[in-house]
């Protein structure tokens, strides 16, 4: 007995459960709270764009805060002092990510491991100092009250729900961008300087410029991410610049599972639910967010997904 | 059947007039949400202690006004993150129907808490902090801020200690809450014929400022003032010892509450000058408080904001329970109307702009020696009066009051 279904659209595991998500996410806002969904979401892309360099080039990067803070800056000035549409805005925060991207990236991708780590957050000081002295931050009081403004003219985001599909739409279609690149002849190669350095340079590969746009497209999705949370909460604070945020970037993918296209975006959650429906425990939430850490990292050593992966492979399911 | 019908209309007819008081209050129940810090830096002087304080408010008010109301009490950590801060606020407004936003400590939260009330019409009660929540930033339909602002604590340091021909010398932390801080001394100071000397900035959490107290002891200024917060001021008190301040030189801080002395010990903070918009032992009705409150949070005396969170409570409350509704915007204006009287605030007046002035203190710290106990921390030099404490109305930078 043969399928039913000519081979091209045979519902695979894999579709099946991306579809299911889809479907899942669409629903999510008449059960679960948008602004937290929304927030998990803009994290989730955070830590997905991270990942891009963590999980597939091998660069741990300890100064992301700056393009997720400083983008976020720049989008909610331009929708906030020049009335600029959130499109624009955006695309505006996301330029400057990249081009913060393109500048730092080019002098940290020189040196690897704890180096580069710490080239990174040498950068990300310096534009929390920026973020901390510049006029148009308004330092510690932030930028507050940032108009969500109409998408296109046409949707307000001022409703939560119409803001919530905004972002999903987004997330979705970079999640798609960032899985695109992973699996293309270009992922390709940054696994293979990620795995084995040298060999990649003896093949004849320029390295330092595939490290060089990896960290250019991370850069620019952090900053996408930043512009996006902005928006949601209206507000940009010091909080999103500073090293703090840079670290728990680094937690996420560790939690939901470093290298997996859906890993860190479930980290992202994790961390997002533990922040939110733990701050009722009053002073015990910082230790029950450590304890689950310690937990995670005996439990699953590659991250929840990351665990499961060999496991969901097997069944043709790649996350 | 039809005549018992009737009659269980009329019963229920008669039922509805009785509840027609409570019908005011949205889901029968007045919610008082206190969004604080209670794992960070600002743990000690606002944290458990302001949870304490609105549960005394609330006990106290259903022995008073608020008798047979239904009052609850939520609280969490925004763990100093406006964006925690934001989201929790807005699930408490619109799946929990929170009435009232309380504490919100830290000058990002506050202002995304004040932005948030406005724009979606409910009610926060603050206790303090930046003095932009009632100029730039004010929501006066929609927020009170109670015991003192970042202006009131410089106004009473100095107002009080400037005389003609005294000299000053800042010490300020490098963004722009210092140099808010700053500004405003300078130009009460300089309105009043002191002159200042000279002024330094040092970075955000610093540790050092050796080479900073060096300069202003140099400097030969009588005043020397701390326009920094927090850890800055500390470790600028704590160092400060070491090179010997505090003889020719007064040392003056402008945001150091209780708790800070309480950490730093009588013997390093000794003799710096300072104001705070509440003190336990002022008199019997401070005592009073300060007791009750000590007997809930049982880890020290309150601070003032503490004090404020209790206060602007227990008013919001009275408020809800004489207008019998809460309905924002009502509440507030009842607010406005009934005068203000408790245990913890003197001669207070609720201004349009919503900012609640009254008296405020200026303190020197004790030296051990005059201390008797635990928490008698502070001799009151003098009391300001309200008007003299607070920035006046007419130069409030308030856009809503000019409509």
């Amino acid at each position: 007995m043969t399928s039913v279904y000519p081979p091209s659209i045979k519902p695979s595991p894999q579709r099946l459960l991306i579809l299911c998500l889809l479907a899942l996410f669409i629903a999510a806002p008449f059960a679960v709270y948008p602004v937290f969904l929304m927030k998990g979401l803009c994290f989730a892309l955070f830590a997905a764009a991270f990942n891009l360099l963590l999980g597939y080039v091998g660069l741990l990067s300890f100064g992301h805060a700056m393009f997720f803070g400083f983008s976020a800056y720049i989008t909610t000035h331009a929708a906030k002092e020049w009335g600029w549409t959130p499109e624009t805005a955006i695309l505006l925060g996301v330029l400057t990510a990249g081009v913060m991207g393109v500048v730092t990236g080019w002098l940290a991708i020189r040196r690897s491991g704890i180096y580069f780590a710490m080239v990174t957050l040498a950068f990300s000081q310096m534009m929390f100092f920026v973020a901390l002295q510049a006029p148009f931050t308004h330092g510690e009081d932030g930028i507050q009250g940032v108009p969500r403004g109409h998408l296109f003219g046409l949707f307000d985001l001022g409703d939560n729900v119409v803001m919530y599909y905004f972002v999903l739409a987004v997330f979705t279609g970079s999640l798609m961008l960032i899985h695109r690149i992973v699996t293309s002849p270009f992922g390709q190669v940054l696994k293979a300087i990620r795995d084995n350095e040298p060999r990649a340079i003896s093949l004849g590969y320029e390295v330092e410029r595939y490290k060089l746009l990896a960290f250019t497209l991370s850069a620019a999705l952090s900053g996408l991410a930043g512009s996006l949370k902005a928006l949601v909460f209206q507000l940009v604070s010091l909080t999103d610049v500073h090293w703090h945020m840079s670290g728990e970037v680094v937690l996420m993918p560790l939690l939901g599972g470093v290298g997996t296209v859906f890993g860190p975006a479930m980290g992202a959650f994790m961390i997002v639910a533990i922040q939110d429906y733990f701050s009722e425990a009053g002073s015990w939430v910082t230790i029950i967010q450590g304890v689950i850490f310690v937990v995670c990292v005996l439990l699953f050593r590659n991250g929840v997904l990351g665990v499961l992966a060999p496991a969901l492979k097997k069944r043709g399911i790649m996350v | 059947m039809t005549i018992k019908l009737r009659g269980a209309a009329a019963g229920l007819a008669f039922l509805g007039s009785i509840g027609a008081a409570q019908a005011q209050i949205s889901d029968g129940v007045v919610k008082v949400g206190v969004l604080t810090d209670l794992s960070g830096i600002y743990s000690q002087i606002a944290g458990e202690g302001s949870v304490a304080a609105a549960r005394l408010a609330i006990d106290d008010c259903l022995k008073a006004e608020c008798t047979g109301m239904k009052i609850e009490l939520l609280s969490a950590d925004h763990q100093n993150k406006a964006d925690i801060a934001s989201s929790k606020a807005r699930e408490w407004l619109d799946v929990q129907k929170v009435d009232a936003l309380v504490d919100n400590v830290n000058a990002s939260v506050q202002l995304a808490i004040h932005t948030l009330v406005k724009e979606v019409n409910s009610v926060a009660l603050t206790p303090g902090g930046t003095s932009r929540l009632t100029n730039e930033n004010c929501a006066p339909e929609n927020a009170v801020q109670w015991m003192w602002d970042t202006y009131s604590q410089v106004a009473g340091v100095a107002e009080a200690l400037t005389t003609p021909g005294s000299t000053w010398y800042f010490l300020t932390a490098d963004y722009a809450f210092g140099h808010q801080l700053e500004k405003d001394a300078t130009a009460i100071i300089q309105a009043k014929g002191g002159k200042i000397q000279g002024a330094l900035r040092h970075p955000f959490n610093n540790a050092d400022f050796s080479s900073f107290l060096l300069q202003a002891q140099a400097s030969g200024a009588n005043v020397i003032a701390l326009a920094n917060a927090g850890a800055d001021s500390t470790n600028s008190i704590k160092q400060a010892k070491e090179f010997g301040f505090g003889d020719k030189q007064k040392m003056v801080a402008f945001l150091l509450m209780l708790p800070d002395i309480h950490a730093l010990g009588l013997d390093v903070a000794k003799n710096t000058i300072l104001t705070e918009g509440f003190y336990w032992d002022v008199d019997d009705g401070t005592r009073a408080f300060s007791k009750r409150f000590e007997a809930i949070y049982k880890k020290g005396k309150p601070s003032q904001i503490h004090a404020g969170v209790y206060s602007s409570v227990r008013h919001y409350l009275k408020a809800v329970a004489f207008g019998k509704t809460d309905n924002p915007k009502a509440v507030i204006r009842k607010m406005h109307e009934l005068p203000i009287s408790d245990d913890v605030v003197r001669n207070p007046r609720l201004r349009p702009d919503g900012r609640m002035v009254h008296d405020t203190y200026l303190l020197r710290v004790k030296t051990p020696a005059e201390s008797k106990g635990p928490y008698d921390y502070y001799q009151v030099l003098e009391v300001i009066p309200g008007d003299k404490a607070f920035k006046p109305l007419k130069d409030s930078l308030c856009a809503d009051l000019k409509k």
